[in-house]
C-alpha cells in the first residue's frame, strides 16, 4: 500500500520537531544556569518488594518504571497533554485509514555498541504480545498489531502493520512497557537498553539500582555521573529527602506538599492534572441502571470540598470526564454543579427516594476512605444513604470490576483515547461502571480511522458528551503529582507520571542552579 | 527436651497450616496482585495457570509441605526468587535490629527495673514508673514519626531512614541503628523494667530475704545475693516475650526507616499474595520465637535453684 504524502499525520510535525524534543530538556520554569556535570544522584520511588523487575514489558511498581526508563527508550513519550513526543523513534507516517504505518528511527545504540534497528523493535512487540507469558503490561496497547506482516524495510525503518485502524498508533506506543530492548533478550540479569543511563548493579535486597551515565545516548549524556534509584514506603520517602538521603522523593502525599510547601526545607513539585479521582457507578445494575439515579447522586457530590479536604486543595474539581488538560478533552461542557435540592427532585421522579446504597472502599489509593467518607455525609443532604463497606485493599481493582454498585476509581495520566480504550469501550478489562455502549464503541473506531485532527476531535468530544450523563464514572477531582527535590538538585520539572519528563534524571543536576 | 523438640514440631507445623490457610482465604491471588490496576481477566488466568494457582488448596499445601520436607521453601510467586534467599537477605537486618535493641534494653530494663524495685516508693521509683507506663501507653509508630521530625528531620542530627543499607550497612554505620534502635527500646524497656521491678518486689517481701536481713547481711549483699537471682526469674520470662513482641515493633519501624527486613518483606509478601514468602517468613518468624522461649526456660532452670529443682 503505497503512503502518500497527504496522509501525514501528527509525525510530520513531529519528524520536523526534532529540535523542539532537545528544547524539551530544558525545564521552562527554572533560570538558564549552567548545568553541572558530575555527582551521584539519588532518587527514592514508591516499591513493591519482591515484585520489583528490571524486565520493562512487566512494569508494576513505579520505581521499575523510573528504573527501565533510565535503562531503555520507547520509540514515543508523552507529553504533559498526552500528546506524542517522538524519542527513538524521529517521525512517522501513515496511510490514510491509519492501518500501515512507517516509523523512521533515529541513530542510537544501546549500551553494548549496537545499533537499535527496525529488528529490535519488532523484536520488542513480539516479546510483549508472546502469548505464552503473561502479565506484560503492553498487550492491550498492541491489541490491534498485525506483527506476521510488519516488517523491517530498512535497519532505520520499520513498517507496523495494522488489523483495524488505530490513529492514535504514536501515543499507544508511548504507553506502560513499551520499552524498545535488543532482540533476543530473555534475560535481564544485567539489562542492555539504549536510555540514558548503563546499568551498573541491581541489589532486589535493598532495592538498589545504579546505573553509570551513557556518554554515547542520542540525546547526549546526562549530567549526573552516577543515579541510585530505590524504593521505599510514603514516609520514609519524605523523610528521606527532607533528611538529605534523597535528591528526588517521587508520589508524597497532599498533607507533604501542605507542610513543606511552605516551609521551604525542600522544593515540593507538583504536576497539575495527574490522576482522576472519582466514583465509578455500575449502570448495568439497580438502582444506577436508572440516569435519573445516577444524576442524582452526581448532583449530590460537592467537588470542591472533596478536593480541599481530601487532596489538601492540590488539585482541581473534575467534570465527570477523564482527561482534563488532556488532548481532545471537553472542555467546553458546562461545569456539573453541586445542587442537592435538584437531586431529591430527580430521585422523586425516579422514583427512588430514602435511596440507600453501599459503597465499596478501600485503602487502596490517595484519599479513598475520606473520599468516601465524605460523600456519604454529602449525599445525605440529597436524602441518601451510604453505607461504607471497607473491602480489601490489596486486590481492589480488581474486586470492582465485577462486585459492588458504587466503588472508588482512579486512574493516573494516559492519552484519553488509551482510557476509552481501556476503561470505557464494551470490550474494555477495565471498565468498571460497566458501561456498554454499541454507540460509544462505533464512535471510537470511526474516530481511530479519522486522520482529521478536527474532524477527530469533535468525535471525541461528542463521544465525551455522550459518555458523561450515563456512563456511570462521577469524576470529582483531578489530583497532583507530587515529588519532591532536595535544594541541592537543579533542573527537576514537575510532570504527572507516565509522561516523558516524569522521573527524568538525564536533563537534572546536582548542584546550585537557580 | 524430646517431648519439647516434639511439641515445638507439632506448634510449627500448625503455624503453617493456618497461615497457609488464612492466605488463602484472603480475596484474589498473585494473578490479581501481579497485575494490580492493569487487571485484566484473560491475563490473570494466564498466570494462574503458569503459578499453579488453579489446584484446590490442599493440593497446593500438599505440594509446599512436600517441598519443605526436602528443605525447599519454594519460589516467590512474584518475583520468582527462591524464598530462602529472600528470607537469608531479609532476615541479617532484622537480627541486627533485634539484636542492638536486646543490648541496650536488658541492662537498662534490668538496672532501672531493679532500682525502682529496691527503693519502692522512693522519688526514682516514682518518676521510673510514670515514665514506663507512660511510654508504654504510646504506640511505636507514633514515637517513630515524632523522633524523626524533631532529631532527623528539624535537628539534622541523626539520618531519618535507612534507606538502601543492608545488614553489614546497618554494622559498619551504626548511626543508622539509632533511631530504629530507640523506638523499639521504648515499649520493650518499659514492659521489661515493670517485670524486673515486680520481680524484686516480690524477691523482697520473702521470708528467706527478710532472714537475711535479720542475720545481719550487709544490705548490698542481700541485694545482689538474694534478691537479684530471684528477680531475673520472671525477667528472663519476660525477655522471651518482649523478643516476641518486638516482632511486632520490627514491623513498623522497619517501614517507617525504611529497613529492607523480614517484617517489611512479610508485609509485602502477604499484600502480593505471594503464599510461599509468607510460609517461608512465618516459620522462621516462629520458629525463632519457640527457640527464644526454649533458651529462656533453661536459663531459668540454671539461675533459679526452685525452678532447678522443679525440672
Amino acid at each position: 500500500m503505497p503512503l502518500s504524502r497527504r496522509a501525514l499525520l501528527t509525525g510530520a510535525a513531529a519528524a520536523a520537531g526534532v529540535v523542539v524534543v532537545g528544547a524539551c530538556g530544558a525545564p521552562p520554569d527554572t533560570p538558564p544556569a549552567a548545568p553541572r556535570h558530575g555527582g551521584r544522584l539519588r532518587a527514592v520511588f514508591q516499591g513493591g518488594g519482591s515484585k520489583e523487575t528490571l524486565d520493562p514489558h512487566a512494569p508494576r511498581p513505579w520505581v521499575d518504571q523510573a528504573r527501565h526508563k533510565a535503562l531503555f527508550d520507547k520509540l514515543t513519550e508523552l507529553g504533559d497533554d498526552m500528546t506524542p513526543v517522538p524519542r527513538l523513534a524521529l517521525g512517522w507516517q501513515a496511510n490514510p485509514d491509519a492501518t500501515v504505518w512507517r516509523f523512521t528511527l533515529r541513530e542510537a545504540r544501546f549500551h553494548d555498541g549496537r545499533p537499535v534497528t527496525a529488528d529490535d523493535v519488532l523484536a520488542s512487540y513480539a516479546r510483549i504480545l508472546d502469548s505464552a507469558a503473561a502479565g506484560r503490561r503492553g498487550t492491550q496497547l498492541l491489541g490491534e498489531l498485525d506483527l506476521a506482516n510488519s516488517r523491517a524495510l530498512d535497519p532505520r525503518t520499520v513498517e507496523l502493520r495494522l488489523r483495524a485502524p488505530v490513529v492514535e498508533l504514536p501515543t499507544r506506543l508511548a504507553g506502560t512497557g513499551m520499552a524498545i530492548i535488543p532482540a533476543g533478550t530473555g534475560d535481564f540479569g544485567r539489562p542492555v537498553g539504549s536510555g540514558p543511563f548503563r546499568f551498573e548493579s541491581f541489589d532486589a535486597g535493598t532495592s538498589s539500582m545504579l546505573a553509570t551515565r551513557f556518554d554515547e545516548h542520542w540525546e547526549g549524556a546526562p549530567y549526573a555521573d552516577q543515579l541510585e534509584i530505590l524504593s521505599a514506603g510514603l514516609q520514609a520517602r519524605g523523610n528521606a529527602v527532607l533528611g538529605g538521603q534523597a535528591h528526588y522523593a517521587d508520589d508524597l502525599d497532599p498533607t507533604f506538599a501542605r507542610i513543606h510547601e511552605a516551609d521551604g526545607a525542600v522544593r515540593v513539585i507538583r504536576a497539575p492534572h495527574s490522576g482522576m479521582q472519582a466514583f465509578a457507578a455500575k449502570v448495568d445494575r439497580p438502582p444506577f441502571d436508572n440516569p435519573d439515579v445516577l444524576g442524582a447522586l452526581a448532583l449530590t457530590i460537592d467537588r470542591q470540598r472533596l478536593v480541599d479536604v481530601v487532596l489538601a486543595g492540590k488539585g482541581e474539581i473534575g467534570n465527570d470526564l477523564f482527561g482534563k488538560g488532556y488532548q481532545y478533552y471537553a472542555d467546553d461542557l458546562p461545569q456539573r454543579p453541586h445542587d442537592p435540592d435538584q437531586a431529591r427532585w430527580l430521585l422523586r421522579r425516579a422514583g427512588a427516594e430514602n435511596l440507600r446504597v453501599t459503597l465499596n472502599t478501600a485503602d487502596a489509593g490517595t484519599g479513598f476512605v475520606e473520599a468516601a467518607t465524605l460523600l456519604a455525609e454529602q449525599a445525605r443532604a440529597a436524602g441518601i444513604t451510604i453505607d461504607l463497606a471497607t473491602v480489601d485493599k490489596d486486590t481492589y481493582f480488581a474486586d470492582i470490576l465485577d462486585n459492588g454498585v458504587l466503588v472508588n476509581e482512579s486512574v493516573g495520566a494516559m492519552p484519553i483515547p488509551n482510557h476509552a480504550s481501556t476503561h470505557l469501550l464494551s470490550s474494555a478489562a477495565q471498565n468498571v461502571s460497566r458501561y456498554r455502549s454499541p454507540e460509544f464503541d462505533a464512535a471510537y473506531r470511526n474516530a481511530q480511522a479519522t486522520g482529521d485532527t478536527g474532524r477527530r476531535t469533535a468525535i471525541y468530544h461528542d463521544m465525551q458528551r455522550r459518555f458523561r450523563d450515563t456512563g456511570g464514572l462521577l469524576v470529582w477531582g483531578h489530583s497532583d503529582w507530587i515529588g519532591a527535590t532536595a535544594p541541592a538538585l537543579s533542573g527537576a520539572v514537575a510532570a504527572p507520571a507516565n509522561t516523558l519528563n516524569w522521573a527524568r534524571f538525564d536533563r537534572v543536576w546536582i548542584g546550585a542552579g537557580a | 527436651m524430646c517431648a519439647r523438640l516434639g511439641w515445638a514440631v507439632g506448634q510449627l507445623s500448625c503455624l503453617a497450616l493456618l497461615v497457609f490457610l488464612g492466605t488463602a482465604a484472603l480475596s484474589g491471588d498473585a494473578a490479581v496482585t501481579l497485575l494490580g490496576d492493569g487487571y485484566d481477566p484473560g491475563q490473570a488466568a494466564r498466570l494462574r495457570a503458569r503459578l499453579q494457582l488453579d489446584d484446590p488448596v490442599w493440593t497446593r499445601f500438599g505440594r509446599w509441605l512436600a517441598d519443605l520436607c526436602r528443605g525447599d521453601l519454594g519460589r516467590s510467586l512474584v518475583g520468582g526468587e527462591p524464598v530462602g534467599t529472600v528470607i537469608a537477605h531479609a532476615a541479617a537486618p532484622t537480627l541486627v535490629l533485634a539484636g542492638a535493641t536486646l543490648l541496650v534494653v536488658v541492662p537498662l530494663a534490668g538496672t532501672l527495673g531493679f532500682a525502682a524495685g529496691v527503693r519502692e516508693g522512693s522519688a526514682l521509683d516514682r518518676v521510673l514508673t510514670t515514665v514506663t507506663v507512660a511510654l508504654y501507653a504510646v504506640p511505636d509508630f507514633v514515637v517513630a514519626l515524632l523522633v524523626v521530625a524533631l532529631v532527623s528531620v528539624r535537628l539534622r542530627l541523626l539520618p531519618p531512614t535507612a534507606l538502601g543499607a543492608d545488614g553489614a550497612t546497618l554494622l559498619t554505620r551504626p548511626e543508622l541503628l539509632v533511631l530504629p534502635v530507640l523506638v523499639l527500646c521504648c515499649q520493650s524497656t518499659s514492659s521489661l523494667s515493670r517485670q524486673v521491678r515486680a520481680g524484686a518486689l516480690d524477691a523482697l517481701g520473702t521470708g528467706y530475704v527478710a532472714q537475711a536481713v535479720r542475720l545481719g547481711l550487709p544490705r548490698w549483699r542481700v541485694l545482689l545475693r538474694h534478691v537479684a537471682p530471684n528477680a531475673v526469674a520472671p525477667a528472663v520470662q519476660s525477655t522471651a516475650r518482649v523478643i516476641s513482641s518486638l516482632v511486632g515493633g520490627v514491623l513498623v519501624v522497619e517501614v517507617v526507616f525504611a529497613v529492607p527486613g523480614l517484617a517489611s518483606e512479610l508485609i509485602s509478601a502477604v499484600a502480593a499474595r505471594d503464599v510461599p514468602t509468607v510460609q517461608g517468613i512465618t516459620l522462621v518468624l516462629g520458629a525463632a520465637v519457640l527457640l527464644v522461649n526454649l533458651a529462656a526456660d533453661l536459663v531459668v532452670a540454671r539461675v533459679v535453684p526452685r525452678a532447678r529443682e522443679r525440672a
